[in-house]
């Protein structure tokens, strides 16, 4: 395994994000933010605010013009993807379509497919852990879409890696689907204690499972806090008219129907 | 900020892909520029009434075929396109495909074999005209033979032009009552008119830079091109500096037309994508669909004549005795293995640009292109300004300093060839690829799948495919080629297009018959796979 994986023990790390600034030819953004250790932020913001940038950023996807990346307190600016003690799922294409989901997992052990029997177990349990006990043969055409997703959180599982960035993974799955998959994250972040940034369009999804939630607006962090405090009507006026007027209603008697 | 990540592999790959192609181009050049510094007034004396003549008929007959091919060409695409349904329509779109296909040197012999003076046709012509047949040799034997290859490819790519006309337009015009007149002039023309200087300037290019048809069916020196003086000047007269002349009137040619070719937009590789039948809501009537059948049945026989007097004539060769000889056994053999070799070079070549390309745009988030990934995206397509037969006269020039040219033949069959091949070999690769990576570049880069790893669990499967296609394909134009082969061959290295040729010099017609034949069926076999592997869907996607 690559160095700077944080062991099973370890609980999340923090991620700061400092001064970082990036350009993609016009609208330039910049953030500076912390990410609390072992919490879940649900990150939203309008389209094109620079939500998906901003995880790709933290994962090394994207290299920013200045400004650093600190995980852990160490800077990983100069990381490679597969250096940085971070996993992430990608609303698409989390799995290699030619190969099994067994071997899709093995991928977060070894990107050889080299495989130990310890690697093997953990995989095995991952699996189960999962809901994909009796699966591992498959190609990801067998399986729907809720289950590819699973595969690509069983990866997580066996990656084992202190940060986990959800780039509106469950965003296209019907809306009981989601909401057991949320229930997988959140009690995978129970166990792990991973810290987990959560992209999402749903002001539900971040209710359900969010500590704290980020709000991005137009290439900057426009507020930051409580998810209690976002959702209570409480929250800052860009947030309260993102999700819409009236908001306070809405939320209340959507908690409302929830909760019967 | 500069990216401080490790060089990917992928890059350095691409570096040296182009470095090899540099140096094969490169060196041709100093060949060229060697000789002609060398030779200075030579290479000046070389501008002569007969090299002016040479320059003119090459132009000349690039122009005449061009017209012959693109102007019947629009007719039949239309007819072919005003006919969903007709009977055979995907046969003979597939038939139309087929001079893509064929050796050139193939299609000469058939062509010969038809019309030539002991052609088939040959009793048919004297009667019309009244006397013997002196058969179809020079600028008549060049313009059918381009015909025969540019007919069929015009007319697929108007055909595609024209499919791309949305069916609510054909909905519209119905309803409007538009006739066949309006429909044209409204409809179809605009459309056809969009492609023609593409399809125009691709049919020049490829007349141009004809060297195999006027070889073989011009007729001595009324009827020379630049290239074929080239070849003659090397390997008859060996007036070096005469040859540096032609080969950098023929370099500026191409590059001309080449550029002229890139301003409007055209498809220099020239391969098209079988057009489905469309659904149709306009009714043909009787007239025109009588003028449509005469269109398409003649356009048929045209291209299906010199292949049907191929598989005739072949058939009529002593092929038992052809294959019990010694040297055609050891021509096959050399043409394989050549081929093989060439196809093989041709596609890790383009794999490495694809690669190369891919990850160089990645790389760079937003802002210019660095001239590296300029040479990785285009530097492939440039191959085809330099003809081979200027590459190999360059190294042939700079050579027969350092020793025996003719030692030196597989080497340069073999590169020259793949680097040829490559601007075909990469439209089957960069698509495949290119999607691939969209899939998993940040997969990889997260899971730090990297270098032979991700070759062999990642690409190779999404690429398989696609790599066995520009293989075939590579392998089947490197078989058929003659450019190389003409100036390096000799007794000891003899492919089969080049035992062709010499049988077709020694009149032995009915050996040529039959191994044009082999050839032919060869090419055909490894386009049809290229064809099929390109098409079938892939059970793992």
């Amino acid at each position: 395994m690559p160095d700077g994986v944080a062991s099973r023990t370890e609980k999340g790390a923090p991620v700061r994000l400092d001064q970082v600034s990036f350009s993609y030819g016009e609208a330039p953004l910049v953030f500076d933010v912390d990410f609390a250790a072992a919490k879940i932020t649900a990150i939203m913001g309008p389209s094109g605010s620079g939500k998906s940038t901003l995880l790709n950023v933290v994962a090394g996807f994207e290299t920013p013009q200045s400004g650093r990346v600190l995980i852990g307190g160490v800077d990983v600016s100069a990381e490679p993807p597969s250096a940085r003690p971070v996993s992430m799922v990608f609303q698409e294409n989390n799995l290699f379509a030619h190969l099994s989901v067994e071997q899709n997992v093995g991928l977060g052990r070894s990107p050889s497919l080299l495989l130990t029997e310890a690697d093997r177990a953990a995989i095995a349990e991952a699996l189960e852990r999962t809901g994909l006990a009796g699966k591992e043969k498959r190609l990801p055409r067998e399986l729907s879409g809720g289950e590819r997703q699973r595969v690509a959180l069983a990866r997580v599982l066996v990656r084992d890696r202190p940060v986990l960035l959800l780039d509106e993974p469950f965003a296209s799955l019907g809306p009981a689907l989601r909401d057991d998959m949320l229930d997988l994250v959140a009690a995978v972040h129970a166990e792990r204690g991973m810290t987990v940034l959560f992209v999402t369009h749903q002001p539900e999804d971040a209710r359900r499972i969010g500590e704290h939630v980020v709000f991005l607006d137009n290439g900057v962090v426009a507020a930051t806090g409580k998810a209690d405090e976002f959702f209570t009507g409480a929250g800052p006026e860009v947030f309260q008219r993102y999700i819409g007027t009236g908001a306070g209603d809405a939320v209340s008697r959507d908690v409302a129907r929830k909760r019967t | 900020m500069p990216t401080r990540h490790p060089a990917d592999p992928r890059t350095t790959a691409g570096i040296i892909a182009l470095a090899a192609i540099a140096l094969l181009i490169g060196g041709a050049f100093a060949g060229l520029l060697f000789e002609g510094a060398h030779d200075f007034s030579g290479a000046w004396a070389a501008f002569d009434p007969y090299l002016l003549r040479v320059v003119r008929f090459t132009l000349w007959q690039a122009a005449l075929s061009t017209l012959l091919s693109v102007g019947p060409a629009l007719l039949v695409a239309r007819a072919l396109s005003r006919h969903p349904r007709f009977p055979g329509r995907t046969f003979i779109l597939q038939l139309f495909a087929v001079p893509l296909a064929l050796p050139a040197i193939v299609a000469a012999l058939g062509i010969l074999a038809l019309y030539g003076r002991a052609g088939y046709f040959a009793g048919v012509f004297a009667v019309i005209g009244g006397g013997s047949w002196p058969g179809i040799y020079g600028l008549s034997g060049i313009l059918v033979a381009h015909v025969f290859f540019n007919l069929p490819l015009s007319v697929r790519l108007f055909l595609e032009a024209l499919q791309t006309i949305p069916a609510d337009q054909w909905r519209l015009a119905s309803q409007l009552g538009m006739g066949a007149r309006p429909a044209f002039r409204l409809i179809e023309w605009p459309t056809l008119r969009a492609a023609l200087p593409g399809v125009a300037g691709l049919v020049f290019m490829l007349c141009i830079t004809s060297f195999t048809i006027v070889l073989t069916l011009g007729g001595g020196p009324a009827a020379t091109t630049l290239e074929v003086g080239i070849y003659q000047t090397l390997r008859f007269d060996f007036d070096p500096a005469r040859a540096v002349t032609l080969t950098l009137l023929q370099i500026a040619l191409t590059f001309v037309v080449v550029l002229a070719l890139t301003r409007l937009g055209a498809n220099v590789a020239g391969d098209t994508n079988l057009p489905v039948a469309p659904r149709r809501y306009l009714s043909v009537n009787g007239t025109e669909t009588l003028l449509n059948v005469v269109l398409i049945v003649l356009a048929l026989l045209f291209v299906v004549g010199p292949m049907a007097a191929t598989v005739m004539a072949g058939l009529g060769a002593d092929l038992g005795r052809l294959a019990g000889e010694a040297v055609v056994r050891q021509a096959t053999l050399t043409s394989a293995v050549l081929a093989f070799l060439s196809a093989l070079l041709s596609v890790t070549l383009s794999l490495a640009l694809t690669m190369a390309r891919r990850a160089l745009a990645l790389n760079r988030r937003s802002g210019a292109k660095t001239m590296l990934e300029h040479a990785a995206d285009t530097g492939a397509g440039f191959v085809l300004v330099v003809p081979p037969i200027v590459v190999g006269a360059g190294w042939f020039l700079l050579l027969r300093h350092v020793g025996d040219v003719f030692a030196i033949a597989p080497v340069m069959v073999v590169t020259v060839n793949a680097v040829m091949a490559m601007p075909f070999a990469l439209r089957a690769v960069r698509p495949a690829y290119d999607a691939a990576s969209e899939r998993h570049e940040r997969l990889c880069a997260q899971l730090g799948i990297t270098g032979w790893n991700r070759l062999m669990l990642v690409d190779w499967p999404s690429l398989r495919r696609p790599l066995a296609t520009a293989f075939a394909f590579a392998m089947a134009l490197s078989l058929g080629d003659l450019g190389v082969i003409a100036l390096f061959g000799s007794d000891s290295v003899q492919t089969l297009p080049y035992l062709l040729l010499a049988r077709m010099g020694s009149y032995r017609t009915q050996d040529a018959a039959g191994l044009a034949l082999l050839l032919g069926l060869v090419c055909l076999a490894l386009i049809m796979a290229a064809h099929w592997l390109g098409t079938e869907k892939d059970r793992d996607a």
